[in-house]
């Protein structure tokens, strides 16, 4: 069964660079490549072949190039290889200045089309290293859960509640409503605290009957996310395994804030809560409450109760 | 109307509290007529469960007159006189489904802070703090009770609210723990604790068959109760090592079973060890005092049954895991599954085959309610168990 990472989430995964870490990669290894099989072409052509030092640095610069290809194309921090290639451009750029000072006439003209060169090439690679770490970063803000509870009903009455997304607010502490407006799209409003309000429109991308369900935000959302719910057969005929699988991208700002108050401080508990409410509308039909506990389950309230206390042993 | 309310540590108070309203479809409103204060109770009276809070009604053995039910309750109406189980069971999950009442996985609306103690949540509990439900007591006026339709059995004219009422906790509590153990013809059965669960857990062993039923405990008033109303022996472990006392009765073998009916509050008669757990207990180090339950283990024959219906909370110092496991012991145990009980031990009453009613020392009106627990609490008066009549 796939993921539900391999729902496609373009505002969740962050900008996509214009130029792949994997593109630079092999912009180096071509670039290192010339540089160390044809010394002699590359100074010529660069303007720098009547300098006795150039024979010395062409090749340092391109093993550079090869390690810089290496580290890209490995994939591993591709953001700090990309960095790494805007150092070397800098290094370049400093000892193409320094050639073109010293030269004229036609050898000038090429140091200065060299130059320009690598100037163009330095403002991809930056533009790229920043495209690279916004992604990473909008990746490692993106929250993943996966909890699950078994209910004392079959797949296909499980799924059936499930499917009709209206019933969620049912058991879902933070929503409001949910209104489907098709069989695929409905929109949903979670309550926040202070009156804040976030709204979103969602579809079900995935809905294998009795089986399982995933859904994404629809794009313009500030808070995308995805999600799918599992409705497994348990073993020993004790129901059903409901297995839920959450990813979303609190987004910063106000609205972020607003977006983690409601999810609480610790979102796996307020979802594993809204799970046993899940079980118990399921099983019992109802949400259960208490005197202490009015909303039913509820971890604010749960942080607020204190504790008593042993007594002091002199009063013992 | 009027409830009992926990203030505080060994203090409680009658206070005036909005009257219960229905919130879910399956609740019933009871009008109490008789409640206890159960043995139970002292532990929070003393402060030793956490999640208590200033104002939080007791009380989770109760009886009375139904006033009012939900849409979905259609086994109860008003007029009906029931006594309610203290474990609130939705009737529904697997293991209601498997007769594991207090183990429902539905009842608690705090099951998250009970995971982070127990690792999976019990039952909620009537007037039994937030940690198992936060739900209102029945030491009041009036009760709301949830799955009304699941809990709750009518009671006949013919027995007394003083024996109903033994129902709704103390009687299936003692009756559970002789039933784990299993009991077979010439079987002696060893009961640490006679307060209303070891007595009635006695009563009980003998009911299932037990040729021989051992009771101990330090009071001698209470002990004198096991002699005159189950032909239980006794031993006061004020008195005598009750390892020795044991084998001696049983000719080396050790009881066939023994039920724990002490739990965390215990005491011991060598004034070092109980000063050593009391120590560890005041330091949190350990939550429980379990002498009984150490002193069962030690005690019971090999291959024998410890039965443990004693409440405990937390975590146990110094458990002798090596004679449990290198004498082939089985443990069982359980806050009691009221619900599979109550019909059965309610016929054997109407049938003459037990009054588990000879327990109670003292009926008392709710208002005195701060007295009653601390006579309880103080064993004074020669007090076994308060009925608290509204």
């Amino acid at each position: 069964m796939s993921r539900v990472d391999t729902v496609l989430l373009p505002e969740l995964d962050g900008p996509v660079p214009a130029t792949p870490p994997s593109a630079l990669g092999l912009l180096s290894l071509a670039l290192g490549v010339g540089t160390l099989v044809a010394p002699g072409p590359v100074a010529r052509l660069t303007g720098v072949d009547d300098s006795p030092a150039a024979r010395a640095v062409l090749p340092a610069i391109g093993l550079r190039e090869l390690g810089s290809a290496a580290g890209l194309l490995s994939g591993r921090r591709p953001a700090g290889w990309a960095w790494s290639r805007v150092a070397g451009d800098a290094m370049d750029l400093t000892l193409l200045g320094r050639a073109l000072a010293d030269r004229g006439g036609a050898r000038r003209r090429r140091v200065a089309l060299t130059t320009l060169a690598v100037a163009g090439i330095t403002a991809v690679d930056v533009l790229a290293a920043v495209r690279v770490g916004q992604a990473r970063r909008a990746r490692a803000r993106v929250i993943r859960l996966e909890i699950a509870v078994t209910v004392n009903r079959s797949p296909a009455e499980a799924y059936r509640f499930w499917r009709d997304m209206e019933n969620l607010p049912r058991f879902m502490a933070h929503l409001e409503s949910v209104r489907a407006d098709d069989l695929r799209r409905s929109h949903w409003i979670a309550r926040g605290p202070a009156g804040h309000r976030v709204e979103w429109d969602a579809e079900i991308i995935d809905d294998q009957p009795n089986k399982s369900i995933t859904w994404r935000s629809l794009p313009g959302t500030g808070v995308p996310n995805a999600g799918r719910v599992c409705f497994v057969p348990a073993p020993g005929d004790r129901g059903t395994e409901v297995r839920v699988e959450l990813r979303y991208a609190p987004p910063a700002g106000a609205l972020g804030r607003a977006v983690a108050k409601i999810l609480g401080e610790e979102p796996e508990q307020q979802v594993r809560d809204d799970l046993r409410r899940f079980k118990q509308v399921l099983e019992t039909g109802e949400v259960i409450r208490s005197e202490g506990s009015p909303n039913g389950i509820s971890v604010r309230q749960q942080a607020m109760q204190r504790p008593a206390q042993p007594l002091p042993a002199s009063r013992r | 109307m009027k409830a009992t309310a926990w203030m505080g540590t060994d203090s409680v108070k009658v206070i005036d509290v909005p009257d219960p309203k229905i919130m879910n479809a399956r609740d019933a409103i009871v009008r109490i007529s008789t409640t206890a204060i159960c043995g139970s109770d002292l532990h929070l009276y003393h402060g030793y469960i956490p999640a208590m809070r200033k104002g939080d009604i007791l009380g989770h053995e109760f009886m009375g007159e139904v006033v009012e039910v939900g849409p979905q309750v259609r086994n109860l109406a008003p007029g009906d006189r029931v006594v309610v189980p203290f474990p609130i069971a939705c009737g529904h999950c697997s293991s209601c489904q498997r007769g594991l009442y207090s183990v429902c996985e539905n009842s608690n609306p705090n099951a998250g802070i009970a995971e982070k103690i127990m690792g999976h949540s019990p039952a909620g509990i009537f007037g039994y703090s937030h940690l198992l439900g936060g739900y209102a007591g029945g030491q009041a006026e009036y009760a709301r009770v949830p799955f009304a339709d699941v809990g709750p059995i009518k009671v006949p004219d013919e027995v007394s609210d003083d024996q109903a009422v033994m129902l709704a906790d103390v009687f299936p509590t003692g009756y559970m723990g002789a039933e784990m153990c299993d009991i077979k013809p010439g079987q002696v059965i060893a009961v640490w604790g006679a307060g209303p669960v070891g007595l009635l857990a006695a009563a009980s062993a003998r009911l299932l068959g037990a040729e021989r039923v051992i009771v101990i405990d330090r009071f001698p008033y209470r002990l004198r109760l096991a002699e005159e109303h189950i032909d239980a022996e006794t031993i006061n472990y004020d008195d005598v090592d009750v390892l020795d006392a044991l084998n001696a009765m049983t000719a080396g073998r050790g009881p066939d079973a023994c039920i724990d009916a002490v739990g965390l509050e215990g005491h011991h008669g060598n004034a070092a060890m109980y000063a050593y757990d009391r120590a560890k207990q005041a330091a949190r180090v350990e939550t429980e005092r379990p002498f009984a339950l150490r002193q069962a283990i030690l005690a019971c024959r090999s291959g024998g049954v410890v039965s443990v219906v004693g409440a405990y909370g937390g975590f146990v110092d110094k458990f002798p895991m090596g004679a449990f496991m290198n004498r082939s012991l089985v443990m069982r145990t359980g806050q009691c599954h009221v619900q599979r009980y109550t019909r059965p031990l309610l016929e054997r009453i109407q049938r003459g085959e037990i009054d588990p009613s000879f327990i109670v020392s003292h009926r008392m009106p709710l208002r005195d309610a701060p007295k009653g627990y601390k006579i309880f609490q103080k064993k004074q008066d020669d007090c076994t168990k308060v009925l608290l009549k509204v």
